[in-house]
């Protein structure tokens, strides 16, 4: 059975959906870099408002934190550092035949997505109806990811740690210059 | 609300990979593999509804994993640009011999 979704919360959804497919969009048919990264700030955000339309209220506010926040905030900070904010300097796109070779692979990609999203599910993955909806009445929207996080995951969540230490090391490392190495 | 989430997840995952291979500047193409990063971030979260919040805990990791990778990469692209003066896939093909 379909659950029945009243306009206001369709029309939101549909709404940045939009938002979020246009800026995508002009995102990779922008020559200059920054306005590039600007507008893919935009789909990030479009993008954090349907997390919390999905009842995923935590990932929406990691998703501005971390996506828009941090991440593409050191994006624009290595545009500006390379100082390659001016769109002349790199006329970027490739030719006619890459891109229609590009558009046939996207368009073949698509409807193989969604050939592989209209196949049935197995029986033995099914779950009753309201079983996400119950364990958010439980545990509330960051409880109920927090308790898998941290009791089936922990492994996988301490050795996240280690790899953002091996990413800040590997990244030192790579940025320092040559000439210093010596001193 | 399942079926449009991943439609909309399929179409922003082929903007990135279409970004990927129509573009040749090294920063574009990073941010176009964030894009795709982020469209299987909401077919987790759009799964997560339906079959509980493991899915929320997978985007997390991913959400781990592209900011270790986006340091370790701008640091890689910052390294070339200081050896080539170019961050144009064309003019870097160290790997030609």
């Amino acid at each position: 059975m379909q659950p029945y979704y009243s306009l206001y919360y369709t029309f939101p959804f549909y709404l940045f959906g939009v938002i979020a497919i246009a800026s995508a969009l002009a995102f990779v048919t922008r020559k200059s870099p920054v306005t590039a990264a600007l507008w893919l700030v935009n789909t990030m955000f479009s993008l954090s408002v349907l997390f919390v339309l999905l009842d995923a209220q935590f990932i929406g506010v990691m998703q501005v934190l971390v996506y828009a926040g941090a991440i593409m905030v050191v994006f624009l900070f290595v545009i500006m550092l390379l100082n390659l904010g001016h769109p002349s300097e790199i006329a970027d796109q490739r030719g006619r035949w890459p891109t229609l070779v590009a558009a046939a692979i996207g368009i073949l990609m698509i409807a193989e997505i969604m050939v592989i999203a209209r196949g049935k599910v197995a029986s033995r993955f099914q779950v009753p109806p309201d079983f996400a909806a119950e364990q958010m009445q439980q545990y509330g929207a960051i409880g109920t990811v927090a308790r898998p996080l941290f009791n089936e995951y922990l492994l996988a969540f301490e050795l996240t740690s280690v790899l953002l230490l091996v990413a800040i090391a590997g990244a030192v490392v790579l940025g320092r210059r040559k000439d210093t190495r010596a001193g | 609300m399942l079926a449009e989430s991943l439609a909309l997840s399929a179409v922003l995952f082929v903007i990135g990979v279409v970004g990927v291979l129509i573009r040749r500047n090294a920063i574009i193409i990073f941010m176009c593999v964030e894009l795709m990063l982020n469209a299987v971030n909401l077919t987790f979260v759009a799964f997560s509804r339906v079959y509980g919040a493991t899915g929320q805990v997978f985007v997390v990791f991913v959400m781990t994993v592209a900011a270790a990778e986006a340091a370790v990469g701008l640091a890689i692209i910052i390294a070339i640009f200081r050896h080539r003066q170019t961050v144009n896939l064309q003019n870097i093909n160290l790997m030609k011999g």
